[in-house]
């Protein structure tokens, strides 16, 4: 218990490096994942393909080895990038096959009425995705958007098995250094994923409920 | 949702042909990216001499023969597969076992096991799997794996067939009591079996997670895959084979999911033809990676 105390500050940077590494590649895989759903129904047939050979094969590689490969195979490729680098390419190019599923049921649930009026009104995809589909399906997009963020924060702790010092590689850390108190140090490093992670469930599920109700 | 496409129209001639036009150029640029993409890899000399260890062992190391090598992938294969074929049993022995004891009479059941739900889901498994190193006395690093695998994997399951019961129509449970059954005699009768059939399609799913997390136990020393490829690139002394040895596992390790994920899909079509009750499945489909 007291060297979990002794530790605070290093806990609170590594708190914090989970945070970021969340953060940054959450943003990212938002982005490229929005992408990654417009080309999937877009009209043109490469982009399809290239979109869903994308999002199946990234949703059924295993997180470790999409690791293993940024940071030590790329570098016998000619590519080397400094390890939080390349965690955050890792995690990003990982999650945004999740966002492009998650978007891509929120674009599929918007009535198809509000498509077609859109195309009615003489909107072209672009026009009709951007300022009519994309808003109301990131609404229902929202709570699965929610779980894939949750589970982004829980999978920032492979990086740490990847040379980043974030809370899983400090637990390691820790629990080397101060073999009597594992349980301690453990159960620590758990609350401070649980505070992240617990709420934001919370969150997702009222939303949800009340997507239901909305309807 | 109807089939066809809902955000363009189903195109005329005129129309046809310039998004003929466009998806033909666009498919040129592709494959330039794509082209520039390997040109520039074959400069950084990806596609040397490296892929020859699939067919022979390199001349220099005497003794080191190249089944050896193919064995070591196999075995790394095999093991990271063992771990998953442990766990899965296991994971919904541990969720049926869960979900179960929420028919407790005792609040504080109930309670406990919605505590320990939510908390096992909220963990990383690779954390809950150095805890079994840790604390689990002698436990070696597939049982570390496995107890990771299961708690993590149990307590989703868990919350998919909770999701799956609540969504079974009222009557359902209601016609049971009617027939006096009492609460855990219509949970393992009526509610189980028919969530089950309704949440297979994600249970198979989560199924795919749980052989994807398997391979985390490179992060607690656990000699799978990845481990077994490191280990034959660092006694031949020449990173460049780890593109080529990962290449192989990946790839069967990787077909194996898609084939799993192709089932979940499948799965689910063939009970949405055959749906004989009315039952609308919950919003979003819990599965967690």
């Amino acid at each position: 218990m007291d060297h979990l105390f002794e530790q605070r500050s290093a806990i609170w940077d590594a708190f914090l490096t989970t945070l970021s590494l969340a953060g940054i590649s959450g943003l990212l895989a938002l982005v490229l994942g929005t992408v990654l759903a417009g080309m999937r129904v877009s009209p043109f047939l490469p982009l399809r393909v290239i979109a869903t050979g994308y999002t199946e094969f990234l949703r059924n590689t295993p997180l470790t080895i999409v690791f293993f490969f940024y940071v030590f195979v790329t570098p016998s490729m000619g590519f080397s990038f400094s390890y939080k680098v390349a965690a955050v390419i890792a995690l990003t190019c990982y999650t945004a096959a999740f966002v492009a599923e998650a978007v891509r049921s929120g674009i599929n649930s918007v009535a198809p009425g509000q498509a077609e009026a859109a195309r009615s009104l003489g909107m072209s995809f672009g026009q009709n995705l951007g300022l009519v589909v994309l808003p109301q399906a990131f609404r229902t997009a929202i709570p699965p958007l929610i779980s894939v963020f949750i589970a982004l924060v829980k999978n920032t702790s492979v990086a740490g098995a990847f040379s980043v010092l974030e809370l899983f590689a400090l637990s390691k850390r820790l629990t080397n250094a101060y073999s009597a108190d594992v349980i301690t140090i453990l159960i620590g490093i758990a609350l401070c994923y649980l505070v992240i992670c617990i709420p934001l469930g919370r969150v997702a599920a009222a939303l949800e409920r009340k997507a239901v109700f909305g309807r | 949702m109807s089939s066809g496409p809902v955000l363009y129209d189903v195109a005329g001639p005129e129309e046809k042909r310039r998004e003929r036009l466009i998806s033909w150029v666009l498919g040129v640029v592709v494959l330039l990216g794509a082209g520039a993409l390997i040109w520039r890899l074959a400069a950084n000399g990806v596609f040397d001499d490296r892929w020859r260890i699939l067919i022979e062992a390199p001349p220099n190391f005497a003794g080191y023969e190249v089944q050896h090598i193919w064995m070591a992938v196999f075995r790394g294969l095999g093991s990271t597969l063992l771990a998953a074929v442990i766990s899965l049993p296991l994971a919904l022995l541990l969720a049926v076992a869960l979900v179960s004891l929420r028919t407790s009479p005792f609040a504080v059941v109930r309670g406990a096991v919605a505590v320990a739900v939510e908390v096992f889901r909220a963990l990383p498994v690779v954390l809950v799997m150095l805890f079994g190193v840790l604390v689990l006395p002698g436990a070696s690093p597939l049982m570390a794996v496995v107890f990771g695998l299961v708690i993590y994997n149990g307590a989703v399951f868990a919350e998919i067939l909770r999701a799956g019961i609540a969504a079974l129509p009222k009557g359902q449970t209601e016609a049971a009591q009617s027939l006096g059954m009492g609460s855990f005699l219509t949970y393992r009768d009526i509610q189980l079996p028919q969530a089950v059939r309704m949440m297979l399609p994600s249970l198979i799913a989560q199924g795919v997670v749980l052989v994807k997390d398997s391979s985390l136990g490179y992060i607690v020393g656990y000699a799978e895959l990845l481990r077994q490829v490191s280990r034959v690139t660092d006694a031949l002394t020449n990173a460049a084979y780890l593109l080529p040895l990962l290449a192989v596992g990946a790839a069967v390790y990787i077909s194996l999911n898609i084939a799993l994920s192709r089932l979940a899909v499948w799965v689910q079509r063939r009970s949405a033809r055959t749906r004989r009750t009315v039952v609308a499945a919950p919003l979003a489909p819990i599965v967690e990676d």
